[in-house]
């Protein structure tokens, strides 16, 4: 069962049981710092870990996807997936980092189903395809849609990484051939917490799973099933580059002056303002401005289904829960064009009905004097 | 002819009188002070950082549709208020010189959109509140015309359009009454003018009319350098509920320069003068039929029934 | 009397009236449009400038062109100056037709045109010291009276019909209307001198946003004064737009002596204005070199050029003369009226207005509107006067 082998990490090598408790707590205390539970749960989580023995166990289930998600998950350093997977959690089936195969891993997957009964965490990366009862995609003889129904059936909590697991991802785009969809579309009336995004930030699986390690509770969702802690909020309401929008300082075009000096990237069909993620302030690989807009590519919404693969990817989009900016009209505004158009037509107009009454009058001037005088005398 | 002409001089001479008469007693100006419990806002430019925390909780209180006009090329940024904004903060940059400036309703003691308005759609209601009424409000825009601080805007884009302005969060202090806190009068929170209770170095306060006047001047007499020795909106035209204390001249930040004459008294006063009591009207009436009476008997009126008579 | 009036006659739908129809059609489109659209799709009225076009020419200026009628009331009924008695019922029908046009136009402008019903209804919601309100009842009650005044000549033709239920009525109405004649004609005296003088007051209420070569005390006088020129003006104009087209006899001698009416009226204006700006000490700014300044010299050279034309006898008997003198004044007259409501009216920098093509296109096709209702019913009923059309005898032509 602990016959796990970890790609290899060259900071960390793999470590066995024992564990140093100072070390511990500090694993603990930086996946906590990045998720923001309190420090102070760090004690209850070695608690936890030591004296319960509480290792959840993990069943992550990979089916239409990239892995993408485990591979940004592996890029992790707080905590190292290493620490994860060994201090943490039983990482106890995942085909990307299982060392067995075939009849043995059917029965690891079995195992640790049969003993965590009720227990376990199931993750699941990639869609589902239904069309045609799911035969797109298949794992040891079953499709996917009868997997994700049994290992979910007796599951603690549900969690779907990736935008493909929490609404269809890449393989719903259109014309989304094999019926591509969601884990929570499939497994109707369970909750499932969705973590999306291509790939999605792995902190926000690692808050989730920890709160679940440590209280057994889940982070309060959206109606979508998405963690308010990292989707609660637009890109747009805490974008680093919101001053340059604030103050109508866009890029228009790629590599132009705007975009050099990294302005705003609405005009370039930024997604933004309509995508909740929390992208701006968690970035990715460890890198400092690494994810789409701190590298001068507008965000194109890969966690919403509305907008991720649907909408062009230089397309602009209407604001969300749009606020006053940061600039100041002037005392006195200018308000009101005067059209050279209207100006032209009245000119003429004008001009015309001038001309006719001084015409008019040169009509008159022509007219015979009276011979006989007006009417007036009769009176 | 020259009997006539008499008559008609006569006839003018006494139409004269009369106007002049009902003239009299409107030359000596009433001026109209503000109810006892008027209440107004103080705003204070020296205290304002500008985070437009009012104009944000001013669209949410009223229920605003955000302007999604691409006003010099942004997003939500009103150059002025309009007929989706009913509080703006403007900002005045001369050099070295700096202020902001919060702009809305004065509710003026005396104002002169209440004068102009045909069925009283705008009209002075509780505390001296300036409130509308739309069911009275024909979309004539004489309001605009009159305000001497252009704040009545029209929702020209709607297809029943009305005027738009604050009126000090009345809508909310429905039922709510006022209680002393810290010297002013005020409501629960919640209750009141929104950008108030936002504000979050009270730039901007409210109270009863005096209390605010009490401590503006308490401002000035405490800190006599930082002022512009004058509270806008005390006489000002006839004065105003929302008082100003500014570090910078009032006509830089937009404040007209007007005189202690209420805006819409020499025009009530003249049209009183002509028409008090329907008196000159009537008169002018009375005298016009009574000369053309006179004048029946001449050729005039009577080729012009005998022409109307028939003659097939 | 022998000059009555009588029916011009003749076909209706001629070339001009063709064209007319066409202006008009073109305008009824677009009025369609902004009843659709809204004002802000349709105009270039703003909240820097909520008042245009059409208040500053159809009402503003239209109603004092269509001051004719008052003119001559004052000229006939009152001075008793007999002689003029064939211009009073075109002067009354052009009137007629103005004011209505004045009256489509504010309907047009308003932005909630289905609560007009309530100003002359809600009498306990009048504001009295509403300038405008006072407008906006005068303007309703003299269209009304207008029309009434109007009536003996639809009355004439239809008493004089065939017998049947029309002609019954209008002979009974017939003889209503005359018999309290006086008192409707005094009220159609009453009430344009209420109401243009108010139209003055409508604009004093702005204050300091007026420029101050503008704003005055005496805005209600001056605004009389100049709609009684104009009213006669215009008489003069359309008199003589009647013989060129219609090819009626000339009332030269009538327009003559309207003419010199005109004066002492003219006259009156200017010694006002003038002495207005001197009294209150701003006559200085016309000597400032900006927009305002020259607006000002324009309006007073209009108004002194047909002080100029007029000076002579003579000159007071050319047709052409008369009618260009009318013209003027004419222009002097709303010239004013659009400074005092556009051009003066400043309430900020950097605020501009100017109307919009449909705006331009919608006020042509209520004038075009206002013409083809005075050709028709000068053409079907008894309001023109003159008799046969002129005659020139051979003899004075071939002396020439």
């Amino acid at each position: 069962m602990s016959a796990l082998s970890v790609a290899g990490d060259p900071h960390r090598p793999a470590r066995k049981s024992s564990v140093d408790r100072r070390d511990f707590i500090r694993v603990c205390t930086l996946a906590l710092a990045a998720v923001g539970i309190p420090f102070s749960a760090a004690a209850e989580i070695a608690q936890a870990v030591v004296k319960k023995k509480l290792k959840p166990s993990v069943i992550w289930l990979h089916f239409q996807e990239c892995t993408g998600c485990t591979e940004s998950l592996l890029r992790t350093s707080h905590p190292a997936v290493s620490e994860l997977i060994l201090d943490l959690v039983s990482l106890d089936y995942c085909e990307t980092l299982l060392a067995a195969a075939g009849h043995q891993a059917e029965a690891v997957l079995k195992a640790a189903m049969k003993e965590n009964a009720g227990k376990y965490v199931c993750v699941i990366e990639g869609a589902i395809p239904t069309k045609d009862d799911g035969i797109y995609c298949m794992i040891g003889g079953r499709t996917a849609l009868e997997i994700v129904n049994d290992v979910a059936k007796d599951a603690g909590a549900i969690i779907a990484i990736g935008s493909c697991a929490s609404w269809g991802g890449i393989p719903s785009a259109d014309p989304n051939p094999t019926g591509a969809t969601g884990a929570p579309m499939v497994l109707k009336g369970k909750t499932v917490v969705t973590i999306p995004g291509c790939p999605a930030n792995p902190y926000n699986l690692l808050g989730t799973v920890l709160q679940y390690a440590t209280y057994g509770t889940l982070p309060e969702l959206d109606e979508k099933g998405r963690p308010k802690f990292a989707y609660g909020r637009t890109i747009h309401e805490h974008c680093p580059r919101r001053a340059h929008f604030d103050a109508g300082r866009f890029a228009e075009r790629f590599g132009d002056e705007g975009h050099r000096l990294g302005y705003c990237l609405y005009k370039l069909g930024c997604k933004g303002p309509a995508t909740h993620a929390n992208c701006s302030t968690l970035h990715f690989g460890e890198v400092v401005d690494a994810w789409p807009i701190g590298l001068g590519h507008p965000c194109f919404g890969c966690t919403e289904q509305t907008l991720g693969f649907r909408v062009a990817l230089h397309d602009t989009v209407d604001i969300e829960r749009p606020t006053g900016p940061d600039t100041y009209p002037p005392i006195q505004a200018r308000v009101g064009r005067v059209s050279p158009i209207a100006t032209g037509v009245a000119g003429l107009v004008g001009g015309a009905l001038l001309g006719a009454g001084v015409m008019a009058s040169r009509k008159l001037d022509r007219e015979p004097p009276d011979e006989v005088t007006g009417t007036g005398k009769e009176s | 002819m020259g009997v006539n002409r008499r008559a008609l001089l006569k006839s003018v001479v006494a139409t004269g009188a009369a106007v002049a008469a009902g003239t009299a007693p409107a030359v000596a100006r009433t001026r109209r002070t503000a109810p006892p419990d008027a209440l107004g806002m103080l705003y204070d430019t020296t205290r304002c950082i500008g985070c437009k925390a009012c104009v944000v909780a001013c669209a949410q209180a009223n229920d605003l549709t955000p302007d999604t006009d691409y006003f010099a090329g942004l997003y939500q940024a009103p150059t002025d208020l309009n007929g989706q904004t009913k509080n703006v903060i403007k900002l005045y940059s001369e050099g070295p010189r700096r202020s902001y400036v919060k702009a809305q309703c004065m509710h003026c003691v005396d104002p002169a959109c209440t004068n102009a308005c045909m069925l009283g759609a705008l009209k002075k209601k509780e505390h001296g509140i300036v409130a509308y009424d739309a069911s009275l409000c024909v979309g004539c825009r004489y309001c605009q015309m009159a305000c001497p601080f252009n704040v009545p805007k029209f929702e020209w884009k709607k297809r029943a359009p009305k005027i738009v302005k604050c009126e000090l969060c009345r809508h909310r202090s429905v039922g709510a009454s006022l209680s002393t806190t810290g010297g002013f009068s005020r409501y629960p929170k919640g209750k009141g003018p929104a950008c108030c209770e936002v504000c979050p170095r009270e730039a901007v306060v409210y109270g009863t009319r005096e209390e605010l006047l009490g401590e503006a001047r308490r401002r000035m007499k405490e800190y006599p350098d930082r002022y512009v020795p004058k509270i806008y909106g005390e006489t000002d035209g006839g004065g105003t509920q929302v008082l100003y204390l500014s570090h910078v001249p009032f006509d830089k930040i937009g404040l007209p320069t007007l005189s202690d004459r209420a805006v819409p008294d020499q025009q009530r006063t003249i049209q009183h003068g002509i028409y008090q009591g329907f008196i000159a009207p009537i008169a002018l009436y009375g005298v016009l039929g009574a000369v053309l009476w006179r004048n029946r008997r001449k050729s005039a009126v009577e080729g012009d029934a005998a022409e109307k008579g028939g003659e097939s | 009397m022998s000059a009555r009036s009588e029916a011009l006659g003749g076909p209706i739908v001629t070339r001009p009236f063709r064209v007319l129809a066409l202006l008009f059609g073109a305008g009824a489109a677009l009025i369609l449009w902004r009843l659709f659209a809204g004002l802000g799709a349709t105009t270039a009225l703003s909240d820097g400038y909520p008042w245009g076009l059409w208040i500053a020419f159809d009402v503003v200026t239209g109603t004092a062109l269509a001051c004719g009628g008052y003119a001559m009331a004052i000229l006939v009924y009152v001075m008793n100056k007999g002689k003029y008695h064939p211009l009073v019922r075109s002067a009354i029908l052009t009137s007629a037709l103005g004011y209505t046009m004045a009256g489509m136009s504010v309907v047009l402008d308003l932005g909630r045109p289905w609560q007009v019903w309530k100003v002359p209804v809600y009498f306990w919601s009048w504001n009295l010291n509403s300038a405008l309100l006072e407008v906006a009842l005068c303007i309703m009650a003299y269209v009304g009276v207008l029309w009434i005044e109007l009536s003996p000549a639809f009355l004439e033709r239809w008493k004089n019909g065939p017998e049947g239920k029309l002609q019954s009525f209008s002979a009974k109405a017939y003889r209503i209307i005359n018999r309290y004649l006086i008192w409707i004609i005094a009220l159609g005296m009453l009430l344009p001198t209420m109401h243009q003088s108010s139209l003055g007051s409508l604009i004093l209420l702005t204050g300091p946003k007026l420029h101050p070569l503008w704003q005055t005390p005496i805005l209600p006088l001056l605004f009389l004064i100049s709609c009684i020129a104009m009213g006669y003006a215009a008489v003069v104009f359309e008199s003589s737009l009647s013989t060129l087209f219609f090819h009626r006899r000339r009332d030269t001698e009538m327009l003559a002596g309207l003419s010199t009416a005109m004066l002492p009226v003219l006259g009156a204006f200017l010694l006002l204005r003038i002495g207005d700006l001197l009294v209150r000490g701003k006559l200085g700014l016309a000597f400032v070199p900006n927009r305002f300044a020259a607006a000002f010299w324009l309006e007073i050279a209009l108004t002194v050029a047909p002080l100029f034309l007029l000076a002579g006898r003579e000159a007071r008997r050319a047709p052409g003369n008369l009618f260009r003198a009318a013209m003027l004044m004419m222009l002097a007259g709303g010239l004013y009226r659009f400074n005092t409501y556009l051009v003066a009216y400043r309430p900020g920098d950097d605020i501009h207005y100017f109307p919009t093509v449909p705006e331009f296109v919608i006020t042509v096709g209520l004038v075009a509107l206002e013409i083809i209702g005075y050709v028709v019913i000068v053409k079907l009923f008894p309001i023109l006067s003159g008799g046969a059309p002129v005659e020139v005898p051979v003899r004075s032509r071939r002396e020439r």
